[in-house]
């Protein structure tokens, strides 16, 4: 392989794994709060994927206001669902909210077929980022330049939100003891909604930058990714955010150079992650950047 | 002197007499599409089962049925479709040759397939089930995903993505020589493995297993310290529950006809997972109630897909309505009814004793 090449599948696994690290950053705040695994974020994805679609193809708005209109309307959609299947089941045991999760997931699956029709759809890609650029040999589609980069950025957003504000203190206290935090006086209901809103709204920057990325929407697009997404966040150690950031990137490079490497195993693409997961989670139980658990009596 | 049958025993008898007097008087007077339905509500009784004692008796959170039922459903396919037929199936690749002719009796290929199943619930099990809760879900979804592409790149002897078509529906020759009519489909097969299934659980949970099994569900740590060995048990459990999912795939895979790696994604796992949780998780007698109300629910919405007349006006068909109707319907009772859906026996026992105190 010349290095040409390899740069070219450094670029793709970078921008993919950028994409899983957006999607699992939702899936790992809700369970550091919840102990939740949240099944139905992979049909968030998709559902701002669709807005974006809509948006686009049938008003006037400028493309880069409605990425932005679409990111925060599904972040209120992650809201409302909270609200609805998520909160009536707070109190009861773990699996029935879990079922719910799952009831959801399919809920917006079959929501999905019903309003957007089963057939395929083309996401209308912006001309800025359809264009390829050529660097000393590697051609590179800039939409996969772009989506590390805003990546980042959001990134920054979020550490800052975490670490910074009050909200962010709130999450962190709720995500370490959801009782003494509930004490103390932190209005739970508001920190889980902005959970929520936080998580959808970078799934839906997730399923915006994976249009402009594999421009084909359906309305199970977001079963695979939403699977591998949980499961770089398992990776990485659930309820951590970094944690999710490096399973995400973890996940998106080793599926993209096990193409690269192993032709012949193309068809072991969607495998490769399940098996990751479950050689982590047999080494290493808690993930890469997970806490101990300790065995309560 | 000794009673040969005690009352409860006696009891289960005749329900089960009566069960195959139905069954038998079922499959000569209704039409093969009620047939058909009646056959999946069987089958759905024995996976319902399977997973009920995985996941409601043990307490292990499994998510990996589909993967289980593949290979069942699998086995049984390659061990009686006819060698012209599997010819004309692997027409993309050729079948392995010594896949080309094995061909067994229906009942010693449906062994098969729940041993098959039964031989990979172990494999997998064994190394999985050290973990717990939502990483057990995940790492037996996992496997159950790698299970499906696997099937789906091995082409062959799965074919690949384009399925086995084909496999031979069984008449009865018994009791068409019995009655002069010739059942259309193996609606008996399935009604005695369900049976089997129903006595196999109730015998396992009065022994001193089911007592392990229900022990570790309510405290891993209690059961272990009362000298129960967990991950034996555990295991034992998995490997139970998939040995029945096997026979479940392979049963389903027979009354379809036709089966690809499509039909075994992560839906299947979840009708089956609806049908134990409405059921009642470690109940028996719920999760059969379950799997016939559930089955004959998702045929009876069917109408839904299609236009609909309502006397003044008529609605264009739209395609999809039905699994909405469907995934609403869970929602809501889920969401509303959780407090008495999710209680498990073992918990109304406990209220019923604390009231009596």
């Amino acid at each position: 392989m010349s290095i040409q090449e390899f740069m070219q599948h450094l670029v793709n696994g970078t921008s993919l794994g950028s994409l899983y690290a957006l999607i699992a950053i939702g899936y790992t705040m809700v369970y550091g709060i919840l102990r939740l695994i949240n099944f139905a974020h992979g049909d968030i994805f998709m559902l701002g994927a669709y807005i974006t679609y809509y948006g686009i193809a049938y008003t006037p708005i400028p493309w880069w206001l409605v990425f932005i209109l679409s990111a925060v309307i599904t972040g209120v959609f992650g809201m409302v669902l909270e609200k609805l299947a998520y909160k009536p089941l707070r109190s009861a045991p773990r699996i029935t909210i879990m079922i719910s999760a799952i009831g959801a997931s399919f809920l917006l699956q079959n929501l999905g077929v019903l309003v957007f029709g089963g057939r395929p759809k083309a996401f209308p890609i912006p001309e800025v980022l359809s264009k390829t650029l050529v660097v000393g040999g590697v051609s590179v589609a800039i939409v996969s330049v772009v989506i590390p980069i805003i990546t980042i950025l959001l990134l920054m957003g979020l550490t800052f939100i975490i670490q910074k504000t009050k909200t962010g203190m709130a999450m962190r206290a709720l995500s370490k003891d959801y009782e003494a935090a509930s004490l103390m006086g932190i209005d739970i209901n508001r920190v889980i909604s902005f959970t929520f809103f936080i998580g959808s709204f970078l799934a839906a920057v997730g399923g915006i930058l994976w249009g402009t990325k594999y421009p084909q929407l359906m309305p199970l697009m977001g079963v695979m990714p939403g699977l591998k997404c949980f499961i770089a966040a398992v990776i990485g150690g659930i309820g951590n955010i970094t944690g999710a950031v490096i399973g995400g990137f973890i996940l998106g490079l080793g599926e993209i150079m096990l193409i690269a490497f192993l032709p012949t195993l193309t068809g072991y693409r969607d495998a490769f992650s399940f098996i990751l997961l479950i050689v982590i989670l047999l080494v290493k139980p808690t993930g890469l950047m997970g806490e101990k658990m300790t065995e309560k009596v | 002197m000794k009673k040969i049958l005690d009352r409860n025993q006696t009891k289960q008898l005749i329900l089960t007499a009566i069960a195959l007097v139905g069954l038998v008087v079922l499959n000569l007077t209704l039409d093969s599409y009620k047939i058909r339905v009646v056959n999946l509500c069987l089958i759905y009784i024995i996976l319902g089962l399977s997973m009920n004692l995985i996941n409601g008796f043990t307490g292990l959170f499994s998510l990996g049925h589909a993967g289980f039922m593949a290979i069942g459903a699998y086995t049984v396919a390659l061990l009686t479709i006819p060698p012209e037929m599997k010819e004309m199936n692997f027409y993309m690749k050729p079948i392995l040759p010594a896949l080309l002719n094995l061909n067994m009796p229906f009942i010693f290929a449906l062994l098969m397939g729940g041993i098959m199943a039964a031989i990979f619930g172990f494999l997998i099990g064994a190394p999985v089930l050290k973990l717990t809760d939502d990483y057990l879900a995940i790492a037996t979804l996992g496997f159950s995903e790698i299970i499906r592409v696997v099937i789906i790149n091995m082409q062959t002897i799965t074919n690949g993505a384009l399925g086995l078509k084909g496999i031979p529906q069984h008449t009865n020759d018994a009791i068409a020589g019995l009655f002069g009519v010739a059942p259309k489909t193996n609606l008996l097969w399935a009604g005695v493995a369900a049976i089997l299934t129903i006595f196999v659980m109730i015998r396992l949970m009065e022994g001193s297993y089911g007592k392990a099994f229900k022990a570790i569900r309510e405290d891993e740590v209690a059961a272990r310290s009362m000298g129960i060995n967990l991950f034996r048990h555990k295991v034992m459990s998995f490997t139970i529950g998939s040995f029945m999912a096997g026979v479940g795939g392979g049963l389903l895979a027979v009354s379809l006809g036709t089966i690809d790696p499509t039909l075994f994604k992560f839906a299947l796992t979840f009708n089956i997972l609806l049908i134990v949780v409405l059921g009642g998780m470690g109940n028996i007698k719920g999760t059969v109630i379950s799997a016939i109300v559930v089955t004959i629910a998702m045929e009876g919405l069917r109408f839904l897909d299609a236009a609909i007349n309502l006397g003044f006006m008529t609605t264009p068909a739209l395609p999809g309505l039905r699994m909405v109707v469907f995934s609403l319907i869970l929602m809501i009772v889920i969401i509303f009814k959780k407090d008495n859906i999710f209680l498990t026996t073992y918990m109304k026992v406990r209220a019923r004793y604390a009231k009596n105190q």
